[in-house]
């Protein structure tokens, strides 16, 4: 009984707030990080260092007035934010956060579940998050937003091709499609597969940034040109839903390149004896600190590049991403029956 | 603008979009409304609509006295203040015949210069955040900052200084000002290369502004563009060489060219406006004469009857002042301003047509208008 | 029993949601509900333990193609009502035609399995080497399952799929592309 359901619920329990608390912290830490990067200070005001921004914010959005334009398709309205919001929150059904631990005895592992299809899970849990973008742009009943969601609904497609491909050649390496697996697997080839798949590593990295609408791929909210994007219409909580999906989609497409490309919850260099040492530090510490260490990247990215054009970005997908991933994938494969 | 068009396709039936940008729109610089008519993304034609800025500044000034004014124009290139006074008191002067003492000459030549880089800076970080890198905004800001600090200790205002007089300045240099000057000099001049680093040669901002919005030398000169706009296209004109005013005739300083007349060229002719900038200003910090600071200037300013023109190169572009005086009353029978932010908006509709919604905004950005001098 | 429930409780939302999608007037609605019903379909796989094929359903039909008829709904102008025909009820006998050959065809599939007749059991089939491998794979994961009879049974059919496929993409290229 208790293995069965209590352990799984508390696990989600868990998950489901460290992740809603780390998305909100992610603002901050965004905000805190462009700013130091633009010579501010970021939020100071509220709390030490603007600790408590985040809740500020959040208060601030729900107390907001929510306003549903007139012209807009109520119920597609209403839906958009939802839809965009949970598939990227049941994507952390499968992230392995670390290895197992002991507590009071049992042997518990650091992931709501390890289904053997993981890895596709993920991609087709996520592609499902683009109607949240789509369905908002369009119920809108706007135009901005329409010409957004245009823009969304072409630009996650053709990166969702690319991401989809480069992870085919890491599974072709690892051998499976469980995300536990992969994390092994890389334990027992004694390498990240950051290393053995660089091009996918950085195909991924590209298309992530593509795929959760960060800079310089926003293109579906590009502010400066389409007035906020899709959500343009959106207000309060409803805002907040979207504003809050985008970054729980960023720390999954941290978490998804943590597990497969920088080893997952894995120590550096495991198998070096004398390192043991790092052993102490708790699995899901290393987790945490590669996932952020990838974010701190995107945030970085954001505050130094400027915004590629909507065609720009659609050939640069096309005809150098897929492509390159394509080949990436047929080199691994022959590599891989060659040396097998 | 007429009705959108129906393309009947071969199974389908496509509407053109017609898209209003702004006057509330993040990228237009103010109060500009921009119709776009669109086929997908692509722009087919737009229309440029002002007036939500109006404010009547040269009907205004036909009912002020010649010293009033001097704090309209303040309010026409907000982002340059400096420069339209010094066009609108050399003007005045030049229907007075005036002489305006060396050492006066020489501050409005710096005021201009630092006019220039507050102004340019703006634009670059502007610009650089419609098209999506915002870092250097705020950079510029933070330079642009010196410069208004540097306004402050002279005239005691950070935007609108009314800092001229006709005939010379209202008052004098405060002490070390011209060492504080040159200080500003040094640390913009690493400033620039910050910039550069984080715009010349990224690919993305290659990739977003060559090609976009490309306009011949002859067109741009036809369309009445003037400033780095026209000189982004290749055609030398700077009325601080052509017809120099303050103490332009004793600097020593070069007019960047662009080539291919795009939005890069006209980003890197600014850019080098800035080292130019610095060059003439460092010119004229260590060498101000010693003198008066005022002409002889009558205590009732009443000019003969007559009209005149006269033209100054302000950030944006020939800003030119054309005031006829009755040599009766007290204030100027008609005020016409030749605004260069209004004539380089005319070449927009020319410049969008063809590109896409994206490029739009970086078109905005890239011919440098600031509303208030558009609309008056 | 449980199971029972749940596939008769999937089964009646992806009829319901089936109806709709014909239905339903807003033609971006009936897309949704479209997307709504292959929801429900993967549902039904991971059900019948296939998540391979769950995901994928989510991942082509869900994420990818139907995001493709959004786009195209949403871009065209579907509001003019369709010309008329000089045959009004030229549709509904093509409807009634068509739904005549499905009952036909799901009462052949009824008395079929009803009769009781020879099933071709899958798992029995004599031991070839593939055969083994599938069943030691069935403890590992159906991924495998599928690659193994797609590429051993079943390759030919792959293979024309593809080829299909493949003369698909051609031909849509070649009519978007306005000059070649």
């Amino acid at each position: 009984m208790i293995d069965q359901l209590v352990i799984p619920l508390v696990k989600i329990l868990i998950v489901l707030n460290a992740t809603l608390v780390g998305v909100t912290y992610m603002v901050l830490l965004e905000r805190k990080v462009i700013a130091w990067t633009q010579s501010r200070l970021g939020p100071m005001r509220v709390g030490p260092y603007g600790a408590l921004q985040p809740i500020a914010d959040a208060l601030k959005l729900m107390i907001k007035e929510d306003i549903t334009p007139v012209r807009a398709d109520k119920w597609v309205f209403t839906a958009a934010p939802i839809v965009a919001m949970v598939p990227a929150l049941i994507v952390y059904a499968v992230i392995p956060f670390g290895d197992t631990v002991n507590l009071f005895g049992r042997e518990i592992p650091l992931y709501i579940t390890d289904i053997n299809v993981g890895l596709l899970y993920i991609v087709s849990v996520a592609s499902v998050g683009v109607y949240g973008i789509i369905l908002g742009g369009y119920a809108s009943n706007s135009k901005y937003p329409l010409l957004a969601s245009l823009r969304a609904s072409a630009q996650l497609i053709s990166y969702e091709v690319a991401i989809t491909l480069t992870l085919v050649s890491v599974i072709l390496v690892a051998g499976s499609l469980s995300m536990v697996s992969i994390v092994r697997a890389q334990e027992s080839a004694h390498v990240w597969f950051a290393f053995l798949q660089p091009i996918a590593f950085v195909i991924f990295f590209i298309g992530g940034l593509a795929e959760t609408n960060r800079s310089p791929f926003d293109m579906p909210e590009a502010e400066q040109e389409l007035t906020g994007g899709f959500h343009t219409e959106y207000s309060g909580m409803r805002f907040a839903l979207f504003f809050l999906a985008e970054y729980a989609n960023m720390i999954v497409v941290a978490s998804v390149a943590t597990t497969l490309f920088l080893g997952g919850w894995l120590r550096p260099f495991p198998n070096v004896a004398w390192l043991s040492f790092l052993d102490v530090i708790p699995s899901w510490t290393w987790f945490l600190v590669k996932s952020f260490g990838f974010l701190y990247i995107f945030i970085w990215v954001r505050a130094t590049l400027p915004r590629y054009r909507y065609d720009q970005l659609m050939r640069l997908g096309w005809k150098v991403l897929i492509p390159l991933a394509i080949a990436n994938l047929v080199i691994t494969g022959i590599v891989k029956v060659l040396l097998l | 603008m007429e009705t959108p068009t129906v393309h009947h396709g071969a199974m389908f039936d496509t509407n053109e979009l017609v898209l209003n940008m702004g006057p509330q729109h993040p990228s237009t610089h103010g109060v500009l409304r921009v119709v776009l008519r669109l086929d997908g993304e692509k722009v087919v034609d737009a229309d440029v609509v002002i007036g939500y800025l109006h404010r009547g500044i040269e009907k205004l000034s036909e009912n002020r006295n010649w010293t009033q004014i001097i704090l309209l124009t303040d309010r026409m290139d907000y982002v340059a203040a400096a420069t339209s006074n010094v066009g609108y008191c050399e003007t005045v002067e030049k229907l007075m015949s005036l002489e305006v003492p060396r050492r006066a000459r020489y501050v409005r030549t710096i005021l201009c210069e630092l006019q220039r880089i507050a102004s340019h800076c703006l634009w670059v970080g502007t610009h650089a955040m419609d098209i999506g890198a915002m870092t250097v905004f705020l950079y510029a800001f933070r330079e642009r900052e010196l410069i208004l600090d540097l306004f402050e200790e002279f005239c005691g205002a950070r935007l609108t200084y009314n800092s001229m007089r006709i005939g010379g300045l209202p008052l004098d240099i405060p002490p070390g000002w011209d060492k504080k000057v040159l200080e500003f000099c040094k640390i913009m001049d690493s400033k620039i290369d910050e910039y550069e680093t984080l715009l010349t040669h990224n690919r993305i901002w290659l990739e977003r502004t060559r090609g976009i919005g490309v306009i011949s030398g002859p067109e741009a000169a036809g369309l009445g563009l003037c400033g780095p706009v026209l000189r982004g296209s290749g055609v030398p004109r700077d009325v601080r060489k052509d017809e120099p005013y303050a103490a332009y005739d004793e600097m020593t300083f070069d007019v960047p060219l662009g080539t291919s007349g795009d939005t890069y060229d006209r980003y890197l002719v600014r850019m080098e406006e800035f080292r130019q900038s610095l060059r003439i200003i460092r010119q004229a910090a260590e060498g101000i004469p010693d003198g008066p600071i005022v002409g002889k200037v009558p205590r009732l300013i009443k000019p003969p009857a007559g009209e005149t023109y006269h033209a100054i190169e302000s950030p944006k572009g020939e800003l030119g002042f054309f005031i006829v005086s009755d040599g009766k009353s007290t204030n100027p029978y008609r005020f016409r301003v030749r605004s260069p932010s209004f004539c380089n908006l005319q070449g927009l509709r020319r410049l969008v047509r063809g590109h896409l919604v994206a490029d739009v905004v970086a078109l905005i950005g890239s011919i440098d208008i600031v509303l208030g001098e558009v609309d008056r | 029993m449980g199971q029972a429930i749940a596939f008769y409780t999937l089964s009646a939302f992806i009829l319901g949601f089936a109806v709709l999608v014909v239905s339903t007037k807003d033609t971006v609605h009936s897309v949704l509900f479209l997307v709504l019903d292959f929801l429900f379909v993967a549902a039904l796989y991971v059900l019948l333990g296939a998540p391979f094929l769950a995901a994928i359903q989510v991942l082509v039909y869900a994420g990818g193609i139907v995001v493709l008829y959004l786009f195209v709904v949403m871009l065209v102008n579907l509001k003019r009502s369709p010309e008329a025909h000089h045959d009004p009820h030229r549709r509904a006998r093509l409807g009634f035609v068509l739904a005549a050959l499905v009952l036909i065809e799901v009462g052949a599939i009824a008395a079929y399995s009803a009769g009781g007749p020879v099933r071709p059991a899958a798992p029995q089939a004599p031991p070839t080497a593939a055969a083994t491998a599938v069943s030691a794979m069935r403890a590992v994961g159906n991924t495998e399952e599928v690659g193994w009879l797609l590429y051993t049974n079943y390759l030919i059919p792959f293979e024309v799929a593809s080829m299909l496929l493949l003369v698909a993409m051609i031909g849509a290229i070649v009519l978007a592309k306005r000059e070649l």
